[in-house]
């Protein structure tokens, strides 16, 4: 038998769909040749949506204004209450507002730099132009931006960019976007054209024929397991950054929708391209649950210190300036506390790393607003920043006002996810995935403010042009059916993956399985990786996974509201997803964006690329559960944008 | 800290409910009252009970889907979302109170978990400004004073947990339905659907069986994001316009 | 548009209010005319009788009047019609109970449903005492100064007068500003206001109509 790193490289993956040509014209050029389904026609189409934050809210509402039969999902009680709601800092759109100098050329620019050129030009173009109507869009929503006193539109510069061109709603742009795109859904709903299951989990992707036809989905208060059908499949369940155990999704967010789609034919690309945010609360104890983000935009008026001297246990307000070093500041002169997130988070695990960590553990930096209030008054800084300092006070017992933040790095959000071409379409036909299920324009590190942008402009404007040709080009199905032997079997190994976690009666909870695979991840495939601690993850996974069947203990039933169960089905996954992450890392042995391997840096311990040998998307085919999956390569091509080593000092 | 829990038990929405009596012991004030249960629901998994069921997501105060009542006060007694309770708001051997939502609008699923579905369908009785994707002009052709923009946005911070339905003696809805109404009626995108909105809105909020208001205020002092009580007088006002408009139409 | 008003808990509530302030309006002047007690019998019967002849020769004797009382007693119906079918309401939507009760609830709540209810069996008594006289021994239909003299001599006379005088004041507190809510004349800027004006009301009004008992039980008026 062969190990898991034995990976075989198979044949290329290619995008096919996004038009050559002026970069510039692509996208309009990509709406013109895409087949249209006749108006009359829409209302006999069928399509499933998987998840209601901004991708899936904003899918499933357009889809259904459209005229499609919508059939939507969420885990959550509400669709109002999907993740994206947790989002803080704002939104980009190269509105140019400012007249600084912005540009959808700069925005593209940014983002593929920012990327660490490991995304796709065609789509962050694409990205960037969109994002000027997803402005025009929301507010015409109702969603109430900042505004100036003059009525028109505030904008801010956000996480080491240095137009201002993030649109925000105080400190909670995601939850007013989501809002948004929950209302315009909601019209939907009432108009009949979405069909919402609301506390309902994707369990299993329908294949049939080589397409996808349908889900299986359990309904989480009865526990009844159903199928549903359709002529398309769109997953817009979000990232998997849940496989650490503590990062700042929410509880529940999970892998389940994309894991089981890649079993069932969907590549999955570049697994390891995990952004840890640099500024987010420590953790207190080994009871924490979750991490809780403080905004990036923080970074625009604190600074980032820690103290000169090693094992500095002095209270923060009794070390005086010139014992203090603010290394952003110092290292990066010209983004100083601006710069981009992988480089901040790395800072602070390295200075952290030489003992210089301050908070219980060790595991923590200042970030110290005495400066700015002393220029801003703290009225000022009260008004721009409140409620976070509120948050802040609620959750450490400390008043941010007298005394420096203490934050440290945390999972934030996965820039991989399953590989789509510029349609959006996943390897298996008919399977689309948006926002951040997909892997598709942030490369390998995404810029603050953008994961707003990418869920809106997928599921707003993108995936409702895209999927019409997908369904204009493959009109008639054959009607499917529980009674199909594909289905069948989908839902027999279902039920079997169910009632086996329920019958093991083991001695050990699914949190502690979960939380041990997070702490390994965390530590092995984490803010930096080495070959040996990624092949030490590898043989350990396994191990864990057989244990986990052994010892695994739920206790009710499976007809009936179930959270453990859930919770144990989610963690099943994230044991098997785990060990691609590691995969991935390991085989990527050059350091980009997030993923930075200890192995590939420069002289000055900055990230070292290898643009030859790693300049391309790495695109991953499940074999089965612990063998050796098959790499597949998208060779990325730079014609507006030509990799250079990043540099923000 | 050492504690005594006595939590609402109801195996479903069917079945009746008891108060169980739980001790956990080693509580750290700096857990959340959420991790503070997950302490206790990993030593019902492994003694082989049921673990106690209650809703959370988020863990960040933002999502709304936490909702217990503790000592007889929703989301307890600081004025926040559960999750961003510490357990350094109670004493060592205190014995906590922990309730579901109650309101015959918001039926019982299980132990806490209440189903609060009404509440989305106030919001597709017209909780929204119709504006289908792609038709939406330049976003700066229509200037919004700033204090319209503000009170707009002091209201859409509702997180639609439904703490003010829980702590109405009369089991209404007004702060929710008011909160949203205001947030879309005030801004000029919102014109033209103003007097349906609040007129649907209002009728499909009765029609859920929610109660009515008597200001007693509780609401607003249970809300955790501040919506304040004077709310529901802009509600009413919105009302009346509307109900006179109409009428002449 | 009625039935809109009317099917609506938000329309119940104005109903409430706009019959709440006619009875209010109403109360402001019966507590003045009734003040007219201390400058004799005199005066307060010619009172009493003018109230007959208010509007005339336009308005045949008595005419205006009973405009007032099938106002009133609309306005009443109204009220509490509103007022039982909202409460009814509110019951249900909170059919059980929390566990761990707070005290502090629903104090006003409390009071305007117990002293709503005080108020409605007050005015039937008030009304067969001193208007039909039908549980009033002795009554002299057209002496009103002598059957208040005789109402307040008794003691339960004073004990139902008095009590439900103060349930008044407690109502109207918080129901003038609750009814300001309703109308939606409320705001953050005016609410101290409004708040001030319906203490200043209730206060009146308690101490305007408690004065005649307290007058003849100490004899000022006699």
């Amino acid at each position: 038998m062969t190990s898991y790193a034995d990976y075989a490289t198979g044949e290329p993956v290619a995008d096919t769909k996004a038009p050559s040509g002026p970069i510039d014209e692509r996208w309009d050029k990509r709406r013109f040749e895409a087949k249209l389904v006749n108006p009359a026609n829409r209302r006999k189409h069928t399509v499933i949506v998987v998840g209601t934050g901004l991708a899936g809210g904003s899918a499933g509402a357009t889809l259904a204004e459209q005229g499609y039969h919508v059939v939507q999902f969420c885990y959550q009680d509400s669709p109002r209450r999907a993740h994206s709601i947790a989002a803080q800092g704002g939104i980009n759109a190269a509105k140019n507002y400012r007249n600084d100098g912005d540009s959808i050329h700069r925005l593209f620019y940014d983002t593929v730099k920012g990327g660490d050129f490991r995304a796709r030009e065609s789509n962050v173009h694409r990205l960037a132009q969109i994002s000027v109507e997803i402005i025009d869009q929301c507010v015409a929503q109702g969603v109430p931006f900042a505004r100036e006193y003059g009525g028109l539109l505030d904008t801010r510069s956000f996480g080491g960019v240095q137009v201002s061109r993030t649109f925000y709603a105080r400190g909670q742009t995601g939850q007013q976007l989501l809002l948004g795109a929950y209302q315009a859904l909601s019209r939907q709903i009432a108009a009949g054209n979405v069909e919402m299951h609301p506390r309902t989990e994707m369990l299993d992707l329908i294949v049939v024929d080589g397409r996808a036809r349908g889900i299986v989905a359990r309904d989480l208060v009865t526990g009844r397991i159903d199928t549903y059908f359709a002529d398309a499949v769109v997953l817009a369940s979000g990232g998997y950054g849940n496989v650490f155990y503590l990062s700042t999704n929410a509880m529940n967010s999970n892998a389940t929708a994309v894991w089981r789609a890649h079993r069932r034919g969907a590549y999955f690309a570049n697994p390891c391209f995990t952004q840890i945010h640099p500024t987010c609360i420590p953790r207190t104890g080994d009871h924490q649950s979750k991490l809780t983000l403080m905004s990036e935009s923080l970074r625009n008026d604190g600074r980032i210190w820690v103290p000169r001297a090693k094992g500095d246990t002095r209270p923060p307000n009794e070390i005086p300036e010139d014992e203090r070093d603010y290394y952003l500041e110092r290292i990066y002169p010209s983004f100083g506390n601006l710069v981009p997130r992988d480089i901040a988070s790395r800072a602070a695990k390295n200075v952290c790393d030489e003992g210089r960590g301050v908070g219980p553990g060790g595991q923590g930096v200042y970030l110290d607003f005495a400066d700015a209030i002393r220029r801003m008054s703290r009225k000022a800084v009260e008004a721009k920043y409140g409620n976070l300092f509120d948050m802040y006070q609620r959750i450490t017992d400390e008043d941010p006002y007298e005394v420096p933040m203490r934050i440290y790095p945390a999972v934030h959000y996965t820039m991989g996810g399953l590989w789509v071409d510029y349609d959006l379409q996943t390897t298996v036909p008919g399977l689309f995935a948006i926002g951040e299920a997909n892997f598709s324009d942030h490369g390998a590190n995404r810029l603050g403010a953008s994961a707003l942008m990418q869920g809106l402009a997928d599921g707003y404007f993108v995936l409702p042009a895209t999927i019409n040709d997908y369904l204009a080009r493959n009109p008639h199905h054959d009607e499917v059916s529980d009674e199909h032997p594909v289905v069948q079997e989908v839902l027999a190994e279902t039920q079997d993956r169910l009632n086996l976690l329920l019958s093991v009666d083991g001695d050990r909870t699914p949190d502690s399985f979960h939380r041990e695979v997070g702490e390994l991840m965390w530590e092995f495939c984490g803010m930096a990786r080495t070959d040996s601690g990624l092949r030490k993850a590898l043989e350990r996974i396994p191990q864990i996974r057989e244990e986990f069947w052994r010892r695994i203990k739920v206790p009710g039933s499976g007809e009936e509201f179930n959270q453990s169960l859930e919770k144990a089905n989610r963690v099943v996954d994230y044991l098997e997803l785990a060990e691609l992450m590691c995969l991935d890392a390991l085989h990527r042995s050059e350091s980009c964006g997030g993923h930075f391997r200890e192995e590939s840096q420069t002289p000055d311990g900055e990230a070292a690329r290898k643009d030859e040998e790693f300049g391309y998307a790495a695109a991953w085919e499940f074999t089965g559960t612990g063998e050796a999956p098959v790499l597949h390569k998208e060779d990325l091509v730079f014609e507006y944008v030509h990799p250079t080593q990043r540099s923000y000092a | 800290m050492k504690l005594t829990l006595r939590v609402w038990r109801q195996k479903n929405a069917d079945a009746d409910g008891t108060m169980s009596t739980y001790e956990v012991d080693g509580i750290s004030p700096d857990m959340s009252f959420l991790e503070m249960l997950d302490t206790l629901n990993e030593e019902l998994i492994l003694r082989g009970e049921d673990p106690v069921a209650f809703d959370h997501d988020c863990r960040e105060g933002i999502c709304g889907a936490c909702s217990l009542v503790i000592n007889g006060d929703a989301h307890g007694p600081e004025r926040t979302t559960t999750c961003q309770l510490h357990m350094r708001s109670f004493k060592d051997g205190d014995t906590i109170d922990v309730e579901p939502w109650r309101a015959s609008a918001f039926p019982v699923i299980k132990d806490l978990v209440v189903d609060r579905s009404a509440f989305d369908r106030i919001i597709q009785a017209g909780g929204y400004i119709t504006a289908p994707t792609g038709a939406a002009p330049e976003a700066h052709a229509t200037p919004v004073p700033k204090p319209d923009a503000d009170f707009a946005f002091e209201h859409a911070e509702c997180i639609g947990c439904g703490a003010c339905v829980a702590a109405c003696p009369n089991g209404a809805a007004m702060l929710f339905t008011s909160a949203k109404i205001n947030h879309l009626n005030v801004l000029p995108q919102g014109a033209p659907e103003r007097e349906t909105r609040v007129l649907d809105m209002v009728e499909r909020m009765d029609e859920e069986g929610f109660g009515g208001c008597t200001l007693a205020g509780e609401c607003a002092t249970a809300c955790p994001k501040g919506i304040p009580l004077m709310s529901i007088t802009q509600m009413n006002k919105e009302w009346l316009r509307a109900t006179r408009r109409v009428g002449k139409r | 548009m009625a039935r809109t008003v009317w099917d609506s808990t938000v329309g119940k509530k104005t109903v409430m209010a706009v019959s709440g302030l006619i009875m209010l309006l109403y109360l402001v002047v019966h507590m003045i005319g009734n003040l007219k007690i201390f400058f004799g019998a005199g005066e307060f019967d010619h009172y009493a009788h003018w109230l007959r002849t208010v509007g005339e020769p336009f308005m045949h004797y008595e005419w205006t009047l009973w405009l007032v009382r099938v106002v009133l007693v609309a306005a009443v119906v109204a009220h509490a019609v509103s007022a039982y079918q909202l409460s009814r309401r509110d019951i249900r939507a909170r059919p059980s109970k929390y566990v761990h009760k707070k005290p502090r609830a629903s104090y006003a709540t409390r009071t305007m449903r117990w002293g709503g209810i005080i108020l409605g069996l007050f005015i039937v008594w008030h009304i067969l005492d001193l208007t039909t006289g039908t549980v009033h021994p002795g009554f002299r239909p057209g002496h009103p100064y002598q059957n208040v003299v005789d109402t307040f001599s008794t003691w339960y006379g004073n004990v139902i007068y008095i009590v439900a005088m103060l349930a008044l004041g407690l109502h109207v507190r918080h129901g003038f500003w609750s009814a300001a809510q309703t109308l939606g004349v409320g705001s953050r800027r005016r609410d101290r206001a409004l708040k001030t004006v319906a203490d200043v009301l209730a206060l009146l009004l308690t101490a305007g109509f408690i004065a005649v008992p307290v007058g003849v039980m100490t004899g000022v008026v006699s």
